[in-house]
């Protein structure tokens, strides 16, 4: 098939609310292909769950405004009814959430909702299939004793083993795009690792298209084909895993890279931290959204910056800052701290 | 399972036993007058006192008391000194009436009270949502005597739609059914206004929980998401409203809706027993009350184990 799997245009995602209306996304287009791992950073409210929800349509109400266009293979998602959006939900585009421990229903066994996942697309299942079929699947993400666990109600389960049931979940109906929106947050870090072997090994084995939304760069690196960083609703950088984590472009971005822990450089006395807090939605400064934090901000940055290919050499690299490539090279020696060696 | 029925039977004997202490207590140790004088009547005779003092055993230490008033009680020897009749036997003839009248009222009030607090919480903030709040606000509003007066003024006295002679036995279907109707709407209404707010609240919290989320993300039409996810889990605190009012009243706590309908069962006991200030009688039917509270709270403990399994299996969820 040509052109791309999923493929996201201008998409504006705002809220009416009390104190007036809130652009939790303000602009964000980017192509999905099969088999590729996309991940979508940023801190909270940058707008990058707004964002994946958006695209099954779960964040749909009367008080919700969408703009823009979203297309599962050439088919226009955001124009569609909800009955249509409950066919695409689950079986061509599949999401897990950040906290296994509250995902699940607590009155259900783990099999009987997975069943209920299988049967709402396909009726012709009949239950006792289904139960094999979600046994199967326990199975296959790693579940010891699947035949007989597949009954246990998700209490019973541990917090890796619940993230690995929803994605078992998630695969049911052999989707072609698995949205994870922050899967690894809730797990302690030995099962963080799991889960994103689990997430990559589906990936290459099925060429299940991922979208893998979250704050935690060291989960980026390690699967992640292409990144987009989010802030304020806004795009401000997109490229490569390489572009972003060898040449960053945008200072947010260097703020997220300079504030992880790293093994091979001595540790500093305190993880540095990108100063202030993000801003509010309701109340965005002008130009720039990074503007109040950022240390090199000047005359210029009063005007917001398009997403620009400011580099001769990768077009794909795009950002939002206007500072030249050269002086964001000169900026990010000073600093030094973000200490990125170029690609050997 | 089992050991859960066990452990919930002995922890509800318990409970009726300390009532039953507390009841005593009350009775005849807590006022400072001759409790034999209270319980022979306003118009006793020297020697009726002495012989319901010998009779229930004043003259000797408490715990014997104690036994002796409970084995009167419960092997259905008690006697009201007013009225001559014995109670346990009172009580037991007026159970047909009090159950007819409360199990009818309890079937309208969860169906209706679940109906209107699903269309509350599905349309919350919408004309209907707002429609069915005024409506169980004014039906909460409503004293049960008033809304007993106007029913029987206007459906009966009036336009003489429904008969109006008290309660009628079952032995005749459907004189039995439209001699309750205004009884049962009459008692019903405080409690549809009442667990329609309690679900539509409960309603709308669950709605906001991850799982129902993620029931959404997988497909799951609106209306399945909405009974087999959101209202299963909302129903826990309706069932615990449930079993302490349905208890109350098939105990003989709709007083004032069998007077008013002059239907004679526990509740119309009970008025008639405070009004002649008969101790014996009140004591009576305040075991009795309790009894079906503590029944109704165990009944309400395995409806809990059977929604949610964390309670069944005895295990916290994390």
């Amino acid at each position: 098939m040509s052109g791309p799997l999923l493929e996201v245009d201008g998409l504006r995602v705002g809220f009416a609310t009390e104190d007036g209306r809130v652009q939790a996304v303000d602009g964000v287009d980017f192509r999905l292909e099969a088999g590729e791992v996309l991940a979508i950073v940023g801190e909270s409210g940058s707008g990058k769950s707004v964002t994946a929800q958006t695209i099954i349509g779960l964040t749909r109400s009367p008080n919700t405004f969408v703009e823009g266009s979203v297309k599962l293979n050439g088919e226009e998602l955001t124009t569609q009814t909800e009955a249509q959006l409950q066919d695409v939900r689950g079986s061509k585009i599949a999401m897990i959430f950040q906290d296994p421990m509250t995902s699940f229903n607590p009155v259900y066994s783990i099999g009987r909702q997975m069943v209920e996942a299988i049967r709402a697309h396909d009726r012709s299942i009949d239950k006792k299939a289904a139960h094999r079929r979600a046994a199967e699947l326990l199975d296959a993400v790693g579940i010891p004793d699947a035949d007989r666990r597949v009954d246990d109600y998700p209490h019973e389960f541990s917090g890796g083993m619940r993230q690995r049931a929803m994605i078992a979940m998630g695969l049911a109906l052999e989707p072609s795009v698995l949205i994870a929106d922050e899967p690894t947050t809730a797990l302690d870090v030995t099962i963080q690792a799991q889960i994103l072997d689990l997430i990559q090994d589906l990936n290459r084995s099925r060429g299940l298209a991922t979208i893998l939304i979250t704050h935690d760069l060291g989960v980026v690196a390690e699967v992640a084909d292409r990144v987009l960083v989010m802030y304020g609703g806004k795009v401000v950088e997109r490229g490569s895993l390489d572009d972003i984590f060898y040449d960053p472009q945008h200072p947010y971005t260097w703020g997220l890279l300079g504030s992880l822990t790293r093994l091979d450089q001595p540790r500093p006395h305190r993880l540095p931290q990108i100063s202030g807090a993000p801003p509010s939605l309701l109340n965005l400064p002008t130009g720039c959204a990074f503007r109040p934090r950022c240390p090199h901000e000047f005359g210029k940055c009063g005007e917001v910056p398009g997403l620009e290919a400011r580099l001769a050499d990768s077009p794909e690299h795009r950002d939002r800052c206007w500072l030249t490539p050269e002086q964001k090279r000169a900026m990010r020696q000073i600093e030094g701290r973000i200490g990125l060696e170029e690609p050997a | 399972m089992l050991r859960f029925l066990v452990r919930r039977l002995i922890g509800a004997i318990a409970v009726l036993f300390a009532i039953s202490i507390l009841v005593f207590l009350i009775f005849n140790v807590v006022p400072a007058t001759n409790p034999a004088q209270r319980i022979a009547g306003k118009n006793a005779t020297p020697q009726l006192i002495k012989s319901v003092e010998e009779e229930w055993g004043f003259d000797k230490s408490l715990p014997e008391q104690y036994w002796t008033q409970m084995k009167l009680i419960f092997t259905g020897q008690v006697t009201s000194y007013n009225s001559h009749v014995n109670i346990d036997e009172r009580i037991l003839e007026g159970i047909p009436a009090t159950a007819s009248l409360c199990i009818g009222a309890a079937i309208i009030w969860l169906a209706f009270g679940i109906l209107f607090g699903y269309l509350s919480a599905i349309r919350a903030g919408g004309f209907t949502d707002r429609a069915l709040t005024v409506l169980a606000l004014i039906g909460i509003s409503m004293p049960v005597f008033w809304l007993a007066s106007i029913l029987l003024y206007y459906l009966t006295y009036k336009i003489e739609l429904f008969p109006s002679n008290g309660y009628q036995p079952l032995s005749n279907p459907w004189e039995w059914f439209t001699h309750l109707i205004l009884p049962w709407i009459s008692l019903a209404v405080l409690y549809v206004g009442f667990y329609s707010r309690v679900l539509r609240s409960s309603m709308l919290d669950v709605m906001n929980e991850d799982y129902v989320r993620t029931a959404r993300a997988k497909g799951l039409s609106h209306r399945r998401v909405m009974t087999r996810h959101v209202l299963r889990n909302s129903l826990i605190p309706v069932i615990t409203l449930f079993g302490l009012d349905f208890g109350a009243v098939i105990g003989g706590g709709a007083i004032i809706t069998e007077f008013m309908f002059n239907i004679h069962g526990v509740g119309y006991f009970t008025a008639e027993a405070l009004k002649n200030q008969d101790f014996p009688s009140i004591m009576a039917v305040a075991i009795f009350g309790a009894f079906f509270i503590v029944l109704f709270n165990m009944f309400v403990d395995i409806a809990y184990a059977y929604l949610d399994p964390r309670i069944r299996l005895g295990t916290q969820a994390t």
